[in-house]
């Protein structure tokens, strides 16, 4: 690792105004999971290190208004044992539930792992299923964004240098949706998903509404599935259906090969786990 | 002005034992504990936070020492393997990972312990899809896995 100066904020505000005066030599910290490996591969090189631990208000879970708030420098670990996540988003709890280990959960914060937009994380296609929002803000003042909209590229997030992600806003799941999170394992429990799947739905009168897919570890960023959305909008459900509507997945995934499984296994997978999760939330599966 | 070969005073408790250690920025959780604290129970393995082996409790929840800067650790509670006998006795894990053959080359012991010791702190008796589950990110490359199951299992009943 290279040497850098540590800056240990003892305020948001302090911390977004070393952030805005250093600029792309700075990077914030909180857990350091992903940040620390990053660091020791030297693969960031950052002159400074804003230590985001001493920052007070940015950890905890709240409700206002039906809708989840999640601190930025929450826990995962918090997430998957929250009570309230429990009630107002069990889909987000066992994303949460699903990282790595139970050390890397205790260390890893919500906003962090966000804003190090690895396409294989659990949590956001979760979230994107959810219809979640994220607050991103800066000496400048705050602005909100779709959080399928923080995700750009490989490991490339919608963050300006000098803006840090402060918090999640999740809307509660419907009382009559169901929603499944799918992640194919075939190597170690404690692995990156081959391919993860999230999805949301509600049958109205045995019609398909309110769909949302969305899946992981396909494509440089996470993806939301709108072809397959649109495919079962308004249609009746029925295995048939589900299954033409989980084809149109193949199409918007771009999946890189790598020892989990070539592009072409990971597309087909894409489809058969889309499948599988639109089965489970519709009503029809096991 | 600071510059980048500062040296960064941590404060903080190490097996009930308060501390004061001078380190660069980017020293390591582990480092410190082995170099400039001399408690060298606590092994580093992968480097990267996924074998368990450099597993220590930081204010009571397990974490992986190797991808933690010391500096982040100011002001916290570490308790390390050197921290889990008390009074020159054995804990009841302890014992049990002897009398059960629970290690080989024992490098990834010191974590396995301290992992399944976290487990019964808080669960006194768990299943073993419980034990398996909380110890997964435990890698142990002799694969003595059934030992180390079974030495938690025992522990667990002694405890209950």
């Amino acid at each position: 690792m290279r040497d850098f100066i540590y800056h240990a904020p003892t305020s948001l505000d302090e911390a977004l105004s070393l952030l805005e005066q250093h600029g792309e030599d700075a990077r914030p910290i909180a857990g350091g999971t992903a940040m620390v490996n990053l660091l020791k591969q030297n693969l960031v090189y950052a002159d400074h290190l804003v230590g985001l631990g001493g920052v007070p208000g940015l950890r905890g879970i709240s409700r206002s208004n039906g809708d989840l708030r999640i601190g930025a420098l929450t826990k995962h670990r918090e997430v998957e044992r929250s009570a309230d996540v429990a009630s107002a988003a069990p889909l987000l709890a066992e994303a949460y539930s699903r990282v790595a280990t139970v050390r890397i959960r205790n260390m890893a914060t919500v906003g962090g792992g966000l804003s190090h937009a690895d396409p294989a994380q659990d949590p956001p296609p979760a979230l994107m299923a959810l219809g979640a929002r994220v607050v991103l803000a800066s000496t400048g003042g705050t602005r909100e964004l779709p959080v399928e909209d923080l995700f750009v590229d490989y490991y490339e997030t919608a963050l300006q240098p000098g803006e840090l992600l402060t918090e999640v806003i999740v809307p509660a799941q419907a009382p009559d949706a169901r929603a499944v999170y799918l992640k194919f394992l075939p190597r170690t429990e404690d692995d990156y998903a081959t391919v993860a799947v999230a999805a949301v739905a509600r049958v109205e009168n045995g019609v398909c509404a309110d769909v949302r897919v969305a899946l992981g570890a396909v494509a440089p960023t996470p993806v939301r599935a709108t072809a397959v959305e649109a495919a079962l909008a308004g249609q009746p459900v029925t295995p048939e259906a589900i299954r033409s509507a989980a084809e149109a997945v193949a199409g918007q995934v771009d999946p890189l090969a790598d020892f989990r499984g070539s592009s072409e296994y990971k597309r087909d997978m894409a489809v058969v786990f889309t499948r599988r999760a639109l089965e489970q939330a519709l009503g029809l599966g096991r | 002005m600071t510059t980048l070969d500062a040296s960064y005073t941590v404060r903080l408790t190490v097996n009930g034992e308060a501390r004061e250690v001078q380190v660069p920025a980017r020293r390591t959780l582990v480092d410190m504990l082995r170099y400039d604290l001399d408690l060298t129970g606590t092994k580093e393995t992968c480097s990267v936070g996924v074998c368990g082996a450099c597993t220590v409790l930081l204010d009571g929840e397990i974490t992986a020492s190797c991808i933690t800067l010391a500096v982040q650790a100011d002001g916290a509670e570490i308790t390390t393997i050197e921290g889990v006998a008390r009074d020159g006795e054995l804990h009841p894990i302890q014992q049990s990972f002897i009398d059960n053959g629970g290690f080989q080359c024992g490098i990834c012991t010191s974590g396995q312990i301290v992992a399944a010791k976290s487990l019964l702190d808080a669960n006194p008796s768990p299943t073993e899809e419980q034990v398996k589950a909380w110890m997964m990110g435990n890698l142990c490359r002799c694969t003595g896995y059934y030992q180390i199951l079974e030495s938690i299992m025992k522990a667990a009943r002694h405890d209950a």
